[in-house]
């Protein structure tokens, strides 16, 4: 059982939650209820970390009204789309290119490119059209590249295939590879049509393959700073980036590439060269790290900066392994001016909020990583689940070598990737490494979410529409975290309703900084009388009544 | 208006017999119109004496939404109407949306309207029933009887219970039935009976049995039916009968299509193993 975990194994006020498992499942068909049994889960936390096994990453049964989006979503929108200089074409009828424009609240600084490109606020689609989908629509495709180089002259073209394209079989790489010879800039083309997969982490997949063949490793320039990392699977929605960037500027680390918050395609053509990967969302981005490791020899750590605590915590992770006492000593110093700030907003907050309780599910981290604030907000997180992760986010990566591949993971590409020749340089000894795990630093690992969660809390994978109302009369939470797609059905039952994947209006909330943000933010919602005042007209009054004409 | 489909394996012959038998019906003083459903535009070819045709998705595709009729349907031998709605080159785009486009086009621009007093259409669809696309002239009552032309070879055979299965599928909701099959000789051992056996496990009739000439051949390479090329050859006459039987034909049914094992074990009891 790990130290947070162990602090909070006072029982779940509320029903008890086998009893709300059985009622989940009453109103299924026999078939559908034993495949959400195995998806519903009452963590019990056993010697060795060891928690009950949940499934994940499977389809979602049709006529369940789910959380999760598509492939197309999960490279575009959520990989590829904060990275500002590199002009993202989508393939495909309007509807998919428009709809994911910009819905993420991914920021970005374009001063920090010499260029100062930004191509984030545009939306660059093909608008296929019948005629397209009859005919094919590579000579349109080809004709949407000529003519966002003409007018905009980027370094990189990316071109995200939509649904149609897969159907009549377009071949946007080899136009890709055509426009690349004729323009002689970077352009490459991802198959996330929307129907692969089970989730929008297919397409978190493929992106990672695609910049990963495509861009990572073209640029060995070693640049300056002495300590240089790459921050993964975080995206600067609400500035998250930008606070972790202040910390590591004051802490003397360098970023040399954020996957992909504020990002530019330079950096992560130069990402090999950093010589610490640290992952902030395990689901979306490990595959990148994985391949980095195998092929250039970085490490890659796990690391969380929602969170103060949290944050202070992976700072100190960084400065234990580079293993140099000024990186220690400034990181100390750093940790010690930031956090009297960060307590005194707590303990203001924290009468206030202590006791409340909070349901997130969201992503394939954030509902991990915010149970971390709500802790230090003395909150109780009594349910959390994700959209689309698998299960070593759930029960920690020890759990991957018994993952069952199923067909549809398998139809995802798995690139077959080994050290390269020439640039494949160790950062570190494999006796260095041992010592620093023997130092507690854990390499290539993630814990999951579930032995960080108390006895008797549920987790949900894939959370139905019907499964989040009955949640919420049974439990009655005084927060739920969520999408916008959940947004306005929680709100209707008069429960304050937070976003984490675009955070509503509001962040950052990473770092020292963010978690005073986040503090203010749920205190004001936790406290705000507006919800209790809330009712819909049918709770007033009477239900309307009518007779037929012919009574 | 009788609205008819042909379907078979590919090259078995459906463009040819479809050209062959409209040109008997219009003989008889019928009204025909010729639909090609074949991205290769060629299920005219004869009647127009050459690929002489611009098709309906070329035409949309030129012309934007301005399209008349004059510009997609040409009048060809025994003023039969002729129009082919095209697609695009092989391994690019999706054919069978193109049909569906086609077809739909046709329609808004009054080709089945009454004022054309159509008394049959004959819609000639590429190979095998691949996609719902190809299903398109099968649906909605587009096209209400269907013809399936085979030959005594296995494939063909195998097509043919395929292409009932497609039927079976359309049957109850759009009213679509099998007319019957069209024996295009390939001179296998047993061919007739075989076919004759087949159309009875189909729960159907071989409406008639076009045996093999090299005339079809010899009229095909000048552009013309064998009742155009050669009118008094014997081989008109049977694609006249042909054209008779299928005005005349009661025969209407929703097809039984076999298991494949029973299908193997009819080809045994009739074919080379017999």
């Amino acid at each position: 059982m790990t130290e947070t975990a162990r602090s909070q194994t006072a029982p779940i006020e509320g029903p008890d939650p086998e009893k709300v498992k059985a009622e989940l499942l009453a109103k299924y068909p026999p078939k559908v209820a034993r495949k959400r049994a195995k998806q519903i889960i009452v963590n019990r936390l056993e010697p060795g970390d060891k928690v009950p096994e949940i499934n994940a990453n499977v389809r979602t049964v049709p006529g369940l009204m789910s959380q999760r989006g598509c492939c197309y979503a999960g490279c575009k929108g959520v990989v590829l789309g904060p990275t500002r200089d590199i002009v993202n074409i989508t393939h495909g009828p309007i509807g998919c290119g428009f709809y994911s424009w910009l819905t993420r609240r991914n920021q970005t600084d374009p001063d920090t490119t010499p260029d100062g490109h930004n191509f984030m606020t545009y939306c660059f689609s093909t608008d296929m059209q019948e005629k397209e989908i009859i005919f094919g629509g590579e000579k349109k495709l080809r004709q949407a590249i000529q003519e966002a180089y003409d007018n905009f002259k980027p370094k990189a073209i990316a071109v995200f295939a939509t649904c149609p394209v897969g159907l009549i079989g377009d071949d946007i790489h080899s136009v890709c590879r055509e426009m690349k010879a004729a323009l002689g800039i970077n352009v490459f083309g991802f198959s996330c049509e929307g129907y692969k997969g089970v989730s929008q982490s297919a397409g978190h997949h493929i992106a990672n393959n695609q910049i990963f063949k495509h861009v990572v490793g073209l640029d060995d320039t070693i640049g300056a700073g002495e300590f240089r990392v790459n921050l993964l699977g975080e995206y600067n929605i609400g500035g998250d980036a930008f606070e972790i960037e202040r910390i590591f500027e004051k802490c003397g680390i360098t970023t040399v590439a954020t996957f992909s918050g504020n990002s530019s395609i330079d950096a992560f053509a130069n990402s090999h060269t950093a010589d610490l990967n640290l992952i902030m969302c395990h689901r979306s981005i490990n595959y990148v790290a994985e391949m980095m490791e195998k092929k250039f020899g970085v490490p890659w750590i796990k690391i969380n900066f929602i969170g103060a605590e949290a944050t202070a915590k992976s700072l100190r992770k960084i400065a234990a392994y580079f293993d140099d006492p000024a990186l220690t000593e400034r990181v100390e110093a750093v940790i010690a001016e930031e956090l009297p700030a960060v307590q005194a907003a707590r303990d203001d907050i924290r009468p206030r909020t202590a006791g409340k309780r909070a349901m997130l599910f969201v992503g394939g981290s954030r509902a991990h990583h915010y149970q971390e604030l709500f802790r230090e907000l003395g909150m109780r997180t009594l349910s959390a689940g994700y959209e689309f992760a698998h299960r070593d986010d759930y029960e920690g990566r020890k759990v991957l070598p018994g993952v069952k591949v199923d067909a549809d993971s398998r139809n995802i590409e798995e690139l077959d990737v080994c050290q390269d020749p020439d640039r494949y340089r160790p950062r570190k000894t494999p006796e260095e490494l041992a010592a620093l795990s023997a130092k507690g630093l854990e390499f290539k690992d993630y814990q999951g979410m579930m032995p960080e969660m108390p006895e008797g809390s549920m987790v949900i994978d894939d959370i139905s529409q019907f499964e989040t109302d009955l949640m919420i009369e049974k439990y009655r939470p005084d927060i739920f975290c969520a999408g916008i797609k959940e947004k306005y059905m929680i709100q209707k039952h008069g429960i304050p309703m937070k976003q984490l994947h675009s955070y509503d209006y509001g962040g950052p909330y990473a770092g020292f900084k963010g978690a005073v943000n986040f503090y203010r933010e749920i205190d004001r919602m936790v406290n705000s009388r507006v919800w209790g005042y809330l009712k819909a007209p049918w709770q007033t009054n009477p239900e309307l009544a009518a007779t037929y004409a012919w009574e | 208006m009788r609205k008819i489909a042909i379907y078979g394996k590919g090259g078995i012959g459906k463009s040819t017999t479809t050209q062959n038998t409209v040109a008997g019906l219009a003989e008889m003083g019928l009204k025909v119109m010729v639909v090609g459903c074949d991205p290769k535009a060629d299920s005219t070819r004869l009647l127009l004496h050459g690929l002489a045709q611009r098709t309906v998705l070329d035409t949309l595709r030129d012309e934007g939404e301005d399209v008349e009729l004059e510009d997609v349907r040409k009048e060809g031998f025994g003023k039969i109407l002729c129009t082919e709605s095209g697609g695009p080159e092989p391994g690019v785009g999706c054919a069978g949306r193109g049909i569906i486009t086609s077809i739909n086009l046709l329609e808004q621009l009054g080709a089945y309207a009454e004022s054309e007093a159509l008394d049959y259409v004959f819609y000639d669809v590429l190979g095998d029933v691949v996609c719902g696309g190809f299903a398109m002239p099968i649906r909605e009552g587009k096209a209400q009887e269907i013809y399936i032309v085979v030959s005594g070879e296995m494939m063909a055979m195998y097509a043919a219970n395929n292409i009932c299965k497609g039927i079976v599928k359309f049957a109850e909701a759009g009213g679509v039935r099998l007319g019957g099959l069209i024996c295009n000789s390939r001179k296998v051992d047993n061919e007739r009976e075989m076919i004759e056996a087949l159309a009875d496990r189909l729960g159907t009739h071989m409406i008639h049995f076009v045996p093999r000439d090299n005339m079809v051949q010899r009229a095909e390479i000048n552009r013309k039916t064998v009742i155009d090329f050669e009118p008094d050859h014997p081989q008109a006459e049977e694609y006249r009968t042909l054209a008779r039987k299928i005005a005349e034909n009661q025969l209407k049914v929703i097809p039984k299509p076999m298991a494949i094992e029973d299908l193997e074990k009819l080809l045994i009891d009739y074919g080379i193993a017999a």
